[in-house]
């Protein structure tokens, strides 16, 4: 069979509120935002907490260590862009906070992902301007 | 909400569009208004008696202007599949407060021949963290909350569970000659079908189709004197949490817990009290989901509530007796669907697959388990 060009992955458009996070990751550095009235950590970044609406939020590094909380194992891919099979999971991270990402690294069978599972980011380079986190078994 | 509302309205008129299933040759536009135009049929009004438009999806503007209605009310609420329950509760209010007297609730969809299709929005959050790891579609989404649940309270009981609900449904739509799909379906075939998105098989996922469906809704007084039986509105409340399936907190709850908790109030009803349960099924999941969470059960024991087909025709408990968006018909936004079932069979014009019910619940559920409808309908 030859080999078809794949569409590339569908890349995000940064808005404003977004760019340090992918200029992060684009360093591959995860960096996420917390309210410093609330002590909360959330995902996805904004200014204001979603907690108790505090301005007096910061960014700061996560540590990129978490676990499963949840996944699933694709078979049908959604668009050619992607190549089934292939793991999404939510990642309770060390930080406090869910992140949607893929599980890599490991076969897509759920004889082998768990829930709980402990896992590290790394990061894919998708485009010259935005790298992916995603996350490997530890 | 005030309890005094309930009973105020009632559902006069449902409809289908002329036809349902594969239509590749009308618009989504035709749909709603073949829906719309059957429904005033079946209530004994026409287009000139309507003064309040909703729809979902598209904006009241196009409807309005496709089917040459000038409404003094209009409402586009779009907050997923569930908002064509939801308008009942808006439009239960609209009423009262004497903004319209004949509000005509609208939908259609081409979900299987649509020429042009919409992507999400490159500016909103979804773009930015779920869709570059192919987190995309339903099926994908939802396999997520599933898993959760099946670890919280056991996969094996939750798969029989899913395996129930998919035959059951299935058989009720072989009584349903509007459903797509009626050939015979076996656990068997439930658990053989392929794998869609792990722990989802493609037996546990909604159809996608072609089909609009509409209602009319009036005050109770003017109910009274149409041709149909009335179909009073005992209780009626709306909820949502999250937009994408990554921020939502407990992937085990359906906001419906919150929604359903405040149309019982209204209604003052007992959940012992509901005859049928018209439950939105964009999976197998959903349906086991939302009905624990309105609590027909405590958290955990949803499994139960499926045992032995019981749900299924002949069953003590009837759930979807349309057949379902798993096999009776899901465009895209399939809540308006429910309301139909729920009205004909509150009238009894269901055939071999009636189930006498006096009071029927809807939940409506939209978005990534975002969003929630309640309605609970009556008959004297």
């Amino acid at each position: 069979m030859t080999q078809q060009a794949k569409p590339p992955i569908p890349a995000p458009t940064p808005q404003p509120e977004w760019d340090y996070y992918w200029e992060k990751t684009k360093q591959h550095e995860l960096w996420l935002m917390r309210c410093k009235d609330c002590n909360q950590a959330y995902f996805y970044p904004r200014p204001i907490c979603p907690s108790c609406f505090s301005r007096n939020t910061e960014w700061f590094q996560s540590s990129g260590k978490g676990t499963v909380y949840t996944f699933a194992i694709v078979h049908r891919a959604p668009t050619t862009a992607f190549t089934a099979p292939y793991v999404v999971a939510y990642i309770e991270l060390e930080d406090g906070v869910r992140l949607p990402t893929n599980l890599i690294d490991v076969e897509p069978d759920p004889e082998h992902v768990k829930i709980g599972m402990a896992c590290e980011v790394v990061y894919e380079d998708i485009s010259d301007t935005i790298s992916l986190p995603k996350f490997r078994p530890t | 909400m005030r309890k005094d509302l309930s009973r105020t309205t009632a559902i006069v008129g449902v409809a289908e569009s002329d036809d349902i299933g594969l239509t590749p040759n009308k618009s989504a536009l035709m749909l709603h208004a073949e829906a719309g135009y059957n429904a005033l049929a079946d209530a004994g009004l026409s287009i000139k008696d309507v003064d309040g438009l909703f729809t979902a999806g598209l904006s009241t503007l196009a409807t309005a202007e496709y089917m040459g209605i000038n409404p003094r009310y209009t409402d586009s609420t779009t907050v997923g599949g569930s908002s064509f329950v939801i308008h009942i509760a808006h439009a239960i209010a609209a009423i009262n407060a004497g903004f319209c007297e004949v509000a005509l609730v609208t939908h259609g969809e081409v979900g299987r021949s649509a020429r042009a299709r919409q992507g999400p929005d490159p500016r909103l959050p979804g773009p930015q963290f779920e869709t570059p790891y192919g987190m995309i579609g339903a099926p994908i989404n939802y396999a997520l909350a599933c898993t959760r649940y099946m670890h919280e309270y056991g996969e094996d009981r939750t798969r029989q569970a899913l395996a129930e609900i998919a035959v059951s449904t299935r058989k009720w739509a072989q009584l349903n000659p509007k459903a797509m799909m009626r050939d015979p379906m076996s656990f068997d075939d439930y658990h053989n079908s392929r794998w869609i998105a792990w722990p989802f098989h493609l037996l546990d996922c909604c159809l996608v189709t072609d089909a609009g469906g509409a209602y009319v809704i009036t005050t109770a007084a003017r109910a009274r004197d149409l041709p149909k039986k009335p179909v009073y509105v005992l209780g009626a409340a709306e909820f949502h949490d999250h937009a994408l399936m990554s921020q939502m907190q407990d992937l085990t709850v359906h906001p419906a817990k919150d929604a359903g908790n405040r149309a019982f109030e209204m209604a003052g009803i007992k959940r012992d009290d509901v005859d049928l349960n018209m439950i939105y099924d964009s999976f197998t999941y959903t349906v086991l989901m939302s009905l624990e969470s309105l609590g027909y059960c405590g958290p955990g024991e949803g499994p139960d509530l499926f045992k032995d087909q019981r749900t299924a025709p002949g069953g003590d408990w009837p759930v979807n007796t349309s057949g379902g968006g798993l096999s009776y018909t899901h465009p895209g936004m399939y809540g308006m669907f429910l309301v139909l079932e729920a009205v004909r069979q509150l009238r009894g014009e269901c055939g071999e697959r009636n189930v006498n019910p006096k009071i029927a619940l809807c939940n409506g559920s939209g978005g990534s388990l975002s969003s929630s409808g309640v309605a609970i309908l009556a008959v004297d």
